[in-house]
């Protein structure tokens, strides 16, 4: 341990307000991209989700399979 | 040979090796960061010149060698985009781009607040800061240039051009930069570039660059797998998988 | 129209040479802006207007301006190109000219490296020869003045040939001026750097030979390089309109 306890760490020997600030911005900003990337990820897989399940859900009644390439998709659910 | 080439290039490969390899990006970011980053701040011996102020190198140097390697795995990247023609290339360049503009935008906050207590004042127009700060703007453009071009196609291998001559520019912005402050300020001392760096500091250094790097593949994966499921939405690899994930 | 296509007529059968084709793209855009005068005199106009700002919002003291005056002629001077590069290929690209440019069995970088010279001539020279003028406005010293043109010579036309990238990238865009600057001001740098260096040595009284050359290998390299990616830029937005 480099500080005798631990108001000297957080002190720093009155360089802690710059050393806490640079940590503080890089902890918000990494979790920020983390969090807003994964909520953007899960959004997507969502979006996915309801667009094949309302294929799915049209396309039962008639015989013919619901094409890959299925171009009604467009619509909006919401 | 070609085969492995295809296979790499294949979006549904690639989607399949990244949800396998993510938990154990993930993972081995967050430990090597916190052991590196407690390390750095905690135990790390005093600088004898800073002070304690130099416990910013932990997070300043990795945010810093992060956003140059992620301009030039971008640029890499571009020259299979116009040569191959890769998707997956495509999609890497548009789903790094703002993790690297966020990159440099850390190396320069922290360079500038590590600089109050070293310089006395926030801001210097220090090469290494200046140079970075022309990297931020290099991430803008190609940002930019990718947001305004509809065609998803197009924007790529727009960027694609870009970034190349981004990146063909870099060394010549670098040591202009660099000639231009020998001219203007001679001899201020540079904040990272200590003649010999005793074990407890460069260690800590070591392992948080190593763990931000492993965020970085993590994010990097993650947000290629977003871009990918927009692109292959309709395909039925997709379909299966998603609703796959609904049943199970 | 796809701009991928392969022209089918391989240069030699065409009947016209690469270095006619050159020539024949730069006179036209010659004639071209030589019929709109007011678009040749407008970026002139605003170098002027730009280097007037400086005494009256800064300072008007000879001594401000006579160590702040070469850099402030090579920003004003940088800008005006920039203003200027929205038309580098804008009407063609209207009209369709520029697809037919495209087409050519000649290669398009050289077509693009005809057409930036002209571009150059109707837009940096001009500026090259105003300088001086502007030069005695910010009391500069004769020798100063001199070494500011030559680097303004040899500046502009790296300006104008990195420019031609950005105003390929953005044809046809909405909100193109604005991008094209965000674009290509951070690869101006190094030329306004050695540019405005140079004047400084000179002011100093060091000698100059040696920046002057760096500022010729610059010219090289962007003469080299530019063309190409401007060509392969200019291929990616026709294909994507």
């Amino acid at each position: 341990m480099a500080f005798d306890s631990f108001t000297a760490f957080i002190a720093m020997e009155g360089h802690g307000p710059y050393v806490w600030t640079c940590y503080g911005v890089f902890f918000l900003l990494v979790a920020a991209m983390m969090v807003w990337s994964w909520r953007r990820h899960q959004a997507e897989l969502k979006s996915c989700r309801r667009v094949h399940e309302a294929a799915d859900g049209s396309g039962r009644g008639s015989a013919q399979p619901t094409p890959a390439t299925f171009t009604r998709v467009k619509v909006s659910q919401d | 040979m070609w085969q492995i080439f295809h296979k790499l290039g294949s979006p549904k490969w690639f989607f399949g090796i990244a949800t396998r390899l993510m938990p154990w990006l993930l993972a081995g970011a967050l430990a090597l960061l916190a052991v590196g980053l407690v390390w750095g701040l905690a135990f790390a011996p005093k600088d004898y010149l800073q002070g304690n102020s130099y416990r910013i190198i932990f997070i300043h140097v990795p945010s810093a060698f992060l956003a140059q390697s992620v301009y030039i795995m971008m640029a890499s990247a571009a020259v299979v985009t116009l040569v191959w023609r890769m998707k997956l290339a495509d999609v890497f360049v548009k789903a790094v781009a703002p993790v690297g503009l966020v990159l440099t935008f850390l190396a320069l906050f922290t360079g500038a607040v590590w600089g109050k207590p070293t310089w006395g004042t926030w801001w210097i127009w220090d090469a290494r800061l200046t140079s970075m700060l022309i990297l931020l703007f290099l991430y803008g453009g190609a940002i930019a240039l990718d947001r305004a071009i509809n065609d998803e196609k197009s924007a790529a291998r727009a960027v694609a051009v870009l970034v190349l001559v981004g990146v063909v520019n870099i060394p010549i912005i670098k040591y202009s930069v660099e000639w231009w402050n020998t001219l203007h300020q001679p001899a201020t001392f540079k904040l990272t570039e200590k003649p010999s760096m005793p074990a407890e500091m460069w260690v800590p250094l070591l392992l948080s660059v190593l763990g931000l790097y492993l965020m970085f593949g993590w994010l990097a994966c993650l947000r290629m797998q977003t871009e990918i499921l927009v692109r292959e939405q309709r395909t039925r690899w997709v379909k299966e998988h998603v609703l796959a994930r609904r049943a199970g | 129209m796809n701009a991928e296509t392969r022209p089918l007529i391989k240069p030699q059968e065409s009947g016209v040479s690469t270095v006619a084709a050159m020539r024949a793209v730069f006179s036209r855009d010659m004639k071209v802006a030589f019929r709109q005068r007011q678009d040749l005199l407008n970026p002139l106009l605003f170098f002027v207007m730009v280097v007037t700002l400086f005494p009256l919002g800064v300072s008007p003291e000879v001594s401000f301006l006579r160590e702040a005056g070469a850099g402030i002629l090579w920003v004003a001077a940088l800008l005006s190109v920039l203003l200027s590069l929205d038309h580098l290929f804008r009407h063609d690209f209207d009209d369709g000219t520029l697809e037919q440019l495209v087409l050519q069995p000649q290669p398009l970088f050289l077509l693009v490296l005809a057409k930036t010279l002209a571009h150059w001539v109707l837009t940096g020279l001009p500026l090259v020869l105003l300088a001086p003028v502007l030069g005695v406005m910010v009391h500069l010293e004769g020798n100063s003045i001199a070494v500011l043109c030559l680097t303004l010579l040899i500046g502009t036309p790296v300006l104008s040939l990195i420019g031609s990238i950005g105003a390929a990238l953005t044809l046809g865009l909405r909100s193109a001026g604005v991008l094209l600057s965000l674009l290509i001001i951070p690869l101006y740098i190094p030329v306004l750097i050695f540019g405005t260096g140079t004047v400084a040595a000179a002011t100093e009284g060091a000698p100059v030979g040696a920046y002057v050359a760096l500022m010729g290998a610059f010219l090289v390299l962007a003469i080299t390089l530019a063309p190409f990616a401007a060509a392969a830029a200019l291929r990616i937005s026709l294909s994507n309109s």
